[in-house]
């Protein structure tokens, strides 16, 4: 059994790719329907010009997800530079343009924190905690969940874990998926595609999991996914949920790919109950996976493409 | 203090004395460990350095603005906090800082040391801007290299801060403080270690009449008998998506915004930055010269002077970067 005095919880990051409008409805209806997760973020973080095919689904999604017991979290996009931009954050996260929900927000780019402030929210993978000081002054400010950036390793958590406490905060690490590992104005779907970002004619919806970057020498590397580039191995803390417990994690986030996401938030849920050991657990992952290799070499202050299986 | 403060990287209290000689209005410089974002062997200042460098500089009427821009690791914030006390000590004009962390400390600990916020805090909007401002009383902000010039101009109209953007040198095709590439491959990254692609994981080998360029083991490129193999920054290698193998990112190119400058210029920027703290003195002071020309020729509403700094570029290509919107 976990040693915390809570048990562990699981999160629904956002879906970060640009899937069809119906799959992505369906895929959280089945997230309510049939996962055990305790809570679900939802919203773009990646692109805006994806926006209007999730916002016909998005009532009927956070609906059905309430009514399943899921807490709804609203994240906001990771990298927000014009006008557009500008607003559709403000709509999300309230400001002058708009008086904002009474929902939570996350915020995934410094822009949403002072139309937050004083508001309870949650923090992103996409805004950089690194120390004790940032994560004690947006706690001032009304966060009061920070997921940590993947890029972490294990030896901050512990003084990270200690600092939340006192300052009443919840920490978050990403546990499952393609990590985001930067972004950028330019959008490199549509330059692989020999298009601009602003004709784009939405190229980022042929690759579920991400567009494939291999070396010259055909060896795997990285995932585009429009502005995004990601990590091709897949992170997977399954060997380190005990660990991370034990140092004040209290919420580990599975970013959802187009494998079945259901099984994977259930082989999580046994090892964090302590019903299922981890390498029976990254077995029945890789069964369920799309193929890639895992990775949590970050964590173990190595290059975050490692992959360490002790325990 | 010219229409457009030129502002100008030092490694070394050679070229630090250099840039000022050569034209600069203000110098950045960082001390020689983890606290900034070029912590390279045999780069940097230590404390007597900085401090004689800034007698030197302020002797000759050139500021001094030290970068302490990495993130501050958790449970160790006494390299960071000791820059900054340093900094001030040694009478720095501003510091240059991007982690939250350190500006709540410099804020609170030094409230009188005038605050810049680093390229690597990635404020690329009013809204974040506005926060920095507010919580830390920032007083300047290098702008990411994302925005073009009309969105540039549109975001002074919006803040009451000062702004400082990249004119020439290496460009980051990432929004800045908000990349992990590097360490994913290396286990080192610039927000954590100050570094990007470091040289300690390069390898270079010669197949099949080929130049192989390698970073932690992935090869970045391949360059056949005509081509300059180029050093392998990891976002400017060339790779295969979709069975097609090219400069996914970007080509090896460095920024030069000599075109644009009058429009930045005319955007309301308050200051120019030069790239390179790792470059030799040579570099410096032609680009410096240039630039130091170019600015002159903008104060008396004169033509731009012609530059000849090509053969001073990454790959010997330059680019208008993220100020032309056809970037994108």
């Amino acid at each position: 059994m976990m040693t915390g005095k809570n048990r562990g919880k699981l999160t629904l990051g956002p879906v970060l790719f640009n899937w069809a409008p119906e799959v992505w409805r369906d895929f959280y209806f089945r997230i309510a329907d049939e996962a055990d997760v305790d809570i679900v973020y939802l919203g773009e973080t990646v692109c805006l010009k994806r926006m209007p095919f999730i916002e016909p689904h998005l009532a009927d999604v956070a609906g059905r997800l309430e009514a399943a017991g899921k807490e709804i979290v609203f994240s906001t996009l990771a990298l927000v530079m014009n006008v557009q931009e500008r607003k559709a954050l403000a709509a999300i996260a309230g400001g002058n343009d708009s008086g904002g929900g009474d929902y939570c927000v996350e915020a995934n780019d410094i822009a949403a924190l002072g139309a937050l402030a004083g508001r309870a929210h949650v923090i992103g993978p996409y805004v950089n905690v690194y120390n004790e000081d940032t994560l004690a002054h947006l706690a001032r400010g009304g966060a009061r969940r920070i997921c940590l950036p993947p890029e972490l390793p294990e030896s901050a958590m512990e003084p990270l874990g200690k600092a939340a406490k006192s300052s009443d905060v919840e920490l978050e690490v990403f546990a499952f998926g393609r990590m985001p590992l930067a972004v950028s104005a330019r959008c490199y779907h549509a330059r692989s595609h020999n298009l601009s970002k602003d004709n784009c004619q939405f190229v980022c919806d042929q690759d579920k999991d991400g567009l494939a970057l291999k070396t010259l020498d055909d060896e795997d590397f990285l995932a585009i996914n429009g502005i995004q580039t990601m990590s091709h191995s897949v992170q997977n803390l399954l060997p380190d949920l005990r660990r991370l417990d034990i140092l004040g994690i209290s919420h580990f986030r599975l970013s959802p790919h187009s494998c079945d996401m259901v099984q994977v938030a259930h082989l999580f849920r046994k090892v964090l109950d302590g019903a299922m050991d981890a390498d029976e657990a990254s077995g029945g992952l890789a069964q369920s996976g799309f193929g890639a290799p895992f990775c949590n070499g970050y964590l173990h202050g190595q290059a975050g493409k490692d992959w360490q299986k002790r325990l | 203090m010219s229409v457009l403060e030129l502002v100008c990287p030092a490694g070394t209290p050679a070229s630090l004395r250099t840039a000022v000689d050569a034209g600069a209005d203000a110098v950045y410089a960082g001390f020689n460990d983890e606290t900034n974002a070029r912590n390279f062997p045999g780069l940097n200042f230590n404390r007597r350095e900085l401090g004689q460098s800034i007698s030197y500089a302020h002797d000759h009427g050139a500021k001094v603005l030290v970068a302490v821009n990495s993130f501050a690791r958790a449970g160790a914030p006494g390299p960071w906090r000791h820059a900054i006390d340093d900094a001030a000590r040694l009478g720095a004009d501003a510091v240059i800082v991007a982690d939250i962390g350190v500006a709540a400390y410099t804020a609170g600990a030094h409230p009188d040391l005038r605050l810049h916020l680093s390229v690597q805090a990635s404020a690329s909007s009013p809204e974040a801007i506005r926060y920095y401002i507010e919580a830390f009383g920032v007083k300047r902000v290098v702008l990411p290299r994302v925005l073009n010039v009309p969105e540039i101009a549109a975001l002074n109209a919006q803040i009451d801060c000062e702004t400082e953007v990249f004119v020439f040198g290496g460009l980051c095709v990432m929004a800045e403080g908000r990349c992990s590439l590097s360490s994913y491959i290396t286990g080192k990254s610039p927000n954590m270690n100050g570094v990007c692609s470091p040289a300690s994981h390069v390898a270079y080998d010669e197949e099949d009449g080929e130049m192989v360029s390698r970073l932690g083991g992935f090869t970045i490129n391949r360059f056949g008998a005509d081509e300059t193999a180029g050093y392998p920054t990891l976002c400017k290698g060339r790779f295969s998506s979709g069975g097609k193998a090219s400069y996914v990112f970007e080509d090896p190119v460095s920024l030069n915004a000599i075109d644009v400058l009058p429009d930045i210029y005319k955007a309301g920027v308050t200051a120019l930055k030069i790239e390179g703290r790792q470059r030799g003195r040579a570099y410096i002071r032609k680009v410096v010269e240039d630039f130091r020309r170019a600015v002159d020729a903008l104060e008396a509403d004169a033509p731009m002077p012609a530059q000849d700094l090509d053969h001073l570029s990454e790959g010997q290509a330059q680019t208008a970067g993220a100020y032309k919107k056809i970037w994108r």
